[in-house]
């Protein structure tokens, strides 16, 4: 029904920073259309008077004292950096492709 | 029933009884850790392929990390200030597990993905902080589905948690390793953390007791978010009273936590002696949930669960059938919004700041590409088809149709619940529609649905933010498998979980002639004989190989 394709899972693995292979690519496909069926029936629920809940206990106006706490030094936040250097975490390019 | 399963001595003791010894200075917390920690050596196997941790272990698989060092240290600090008479929390000294969903300095946290292996935290969530205020000894971390995302412990990338009744089962999921430690007797009480059913399904699977508080009633500051609006830490325990004891130990208001309710946790322990000693069910409103039986439900599970409401009828219990009629949209709004929230949280796993990093083969080394490598080679094949079910769900042209749906229904869901307590004081309904399945019997590949229909009684309570326990109800005549029976209470309203839930285990325990685990079988020879059994590799290696 629904119809879920290829290159649509195609463009949400890219969106989602997750390289995927051929197969996974049609296998995910296949699954997910199974999974959005089966959840068609959701939008039909509630009408449009209905509000959308977002939390299930709501709380408002929710703040802490301003008080400087316990915070890590730069050491300890890079303590499971997969790499690092300078005090920085360090990262192949950014922009430039080459 | 036949004693078979309860083993002798200090393990056999619930926490509660532990507690009582320790004060009482007829044990000390080392010889309570140390003999948790033989029992976890006994019953939890050995690395079935040391070099390759996806292959999981050769027994129950509940631990993936055991925590000797420091447990001993903790509980002989407590022996210590307990011989200088200082005054101790009430727990002081009692062992305790923690799902590895939870941080914890000084122990590694995994999440039990690839995607955090050998991270250690830089420090404590909030309930980890009260488990040491309280000065409880921690034993190690339990396994779990990676990232909690799973109704069987399958989707662990270090090999799936057996169930102590039957190693050929899962345990369910995803709390199975804290569910399966309780029941084996590794630990008295464990933490876990509950989105659509990861405590209680787990509960009710191994025939052990499990909690999911009122959202915001338990600081969620420090557990690694899978779906912020629905997931709540709670405890696991083999005893109702030993669940309230441990809730009181970890509720409460943190302002670290801006969803976390700022009500003091209560008086739990003391409704669930309240409702142990008979003074809970004359009179109770118990409302049962139409929609949560029937079609669906195993035989065997509604036999013992009508048991359990005529039980609670004959001790005075006024029990009427309560219709909600829009929980047949829960499971489906309940997978778009959790799927939405996963694949929000989970995109901070980039392989840039911490844990696994992936480069890519072949071609130009952008950051983009080392990301997209990354997340391909430590996420599993659950989690991937979660964050792109929920890219789906939030993309432009899809988000009214199924995010925006789903959140009404959320309000639906809420008023079916408002509208039923204004009638009951309680809800009941079975668990879980089945007992514990066969390892690798549900095939998510072919459809994932399946998988995901585990969580049909226990997702609406995620929705709504109200609290629900699963207590033992028996075993089905069928199979001879743990069979849960749930309860479910008002928002806040926790205390009559204990209440209800202790009265129920106490006239159940009064028809066996004492606690489930009585017919539990013996793990430690179970495990003795998987091991050594050679027609046994297929059922110690795990059933996907791991993540995948």
């Amino acid at each position: 029904m629904s119809a879920i394709t290829r290159e649509q899972v195609a463009h949400l693995a890219k969106l989602a920073h997750i390289e995927m292979t051929e197969e996974e690519l049609r296998s995910m496909a296949k699954e997910l259309d199974l999974v959005v069926d089966s959840v068609a029936s959701v939008s039909e629920a509630a009408g449009p008077d209905v509000p959308a809940t977002s939390h299930p206990i709501p709380l408002q106006n929710v703040f802490r004292e301003d008080v400087v706490g316990a915070t890590l030094t730069a050491e300890e936040s890079l303590r499971n950096a997969p790499d690092a250097a300078e005090g920085k975490f360090k990262v192949p390019a950014i922009l430039d492709e080459e | 029933m036949t004693s078979t399963g309860t083993p002798q001595g200090v393990v056999g003791l619930s926490a509660a009884e532990l507690a009582r010894r320790l004060a009482a200075g007829e044990l000390t917390s080392v010889d309570a850790v140390q003999a948790h920690l033989d029992r976890i050596r006994e019953t939890d196997g050995a690395p079935v392929d040391p070099a390759d941790r996806s292959r999981g272990k050769t027994g129950l698989n509940a631990f993936l990390h055991v925590n000797a060092e420091e447990a001993l240290s903790v509980a002989a600090e407590v022996d210590a200030a307990r011989a200088r008479g200082e005054e101790l929390p009430e727990l002081a000294g009692v062992p305790i597990a923690v799902k590895d969903l939870i941080v914890t300095q000084g122990q590694p946290t995994t999440a039990a993905s690839r995607m955090l292996e050998g991270w250690m935290s830089p420090y404590d969530a909030t309930v980890t902080r009260k488990l040491r205020a309280a000065r409880m000894p921690m034993l190690g971390k339990t396994n779990l589905d990676e990232f909690a995302m799973g109704s069987s412990n399958e989707h662990s990338a270090f090999g799936d948690t057996r169930n102590p009744w039957d190693l050929s089962r899962i345990p369910g999921g995803s709390g199975g390793g804290s569910a399966a430690a309780v029941t084996a007797f590794q630990t008295p009480l464990a933490l876990g953390t509950d989105t659509g059913g990861s405590i209680r399904q787990p509960a009710a699977l191994t025939g052990s007791v499990g909690v999911k508080p009122t959202y915001g009633g338990v600081s969620r500051y420090g557990v690694i978010a899978m779906a912020s609006s629905l997931d709540q830490v709670g405890p696991v325990s083999r005893t109702v009273l030993d669940a309230a004891l441990l809730h009181e130990v970890i509720g409460g208001h943190d302002p670290q936590d801006s969803t976390s309710l700022p009500d003091p946790v209560g008086d739990l322990a003391a409704q669930a002696r309240a409702g142990a000693a008979g003074g809970g069910l004359a009179g109770l409103r118990v409302g049962v949930v139409k929609e949560l039986t029937g079609e669906g439900f195993q035989p065997g599970v509604q036999q013992r669960f009508q048991e359990a409401v005529e039980l609670l009828r004959s001790a005075g219990a006024e029990v009427v059938e309560v219709s909600t009629p829009n929980f047949k949209y829960a499971l489906g709004a309940y997978y778009l919004i959790m799927s939405s929230e996963v694949s929000s949280n989970l995109a901070k796993y980039d392989g840039v700041r911490f844990g696994h990093r992936v480069l890519p083969e072949d071609g130009p080394l952008t950051i983009e590409r080392v990301m997209g490598s990354t997340r391909a080679a430590g996420f599993g094949a659950e989690v991937k088809r979660r964050i792109i079910l929920g890219t789906y769900a939030l993309s432009a042209g899809y988000y009214d149709a199924y995010y925006g749906s789903a959140q009404k229904v959320r309000t639906l869901v809420q008023r079916d619940f408002a509208a039923a307590f204004e009638q009951v004081d309680v809800l009941v309904s079975p668990t879980a529609p089945t007992t514990a399945f066969e390892r690798g019997a549900v095939d998510e590949s072919a459809d994932p649905m399946q998988m995901y229909l585990n969580d049909i009684a226990t997702i609406p309570t995620n929705l709504a933010g109200v609290p629900a326990i699963s207590v033992p109800g028996g075993l089905a005549p069928e199979d001879g498998l743990p069979v849960g029976i749930q309860f479910m209470a008002p928002a806040r309203q926790d205390a009559r979980l204990y209440r209800a839930g202790a009265g129920l285990e106490a006239l159940l325990e009064q028809r066996w002639g004492g606690p489930l685990w009585q017919a539990l079988p013996d793990t430690a020879a179970l495990v003795r004989d998987l091991a050594g059994d050679p027609a046994a590799p297929d059922l110690s290696a795990p059933v996907r190989g791991g993540a995948r």
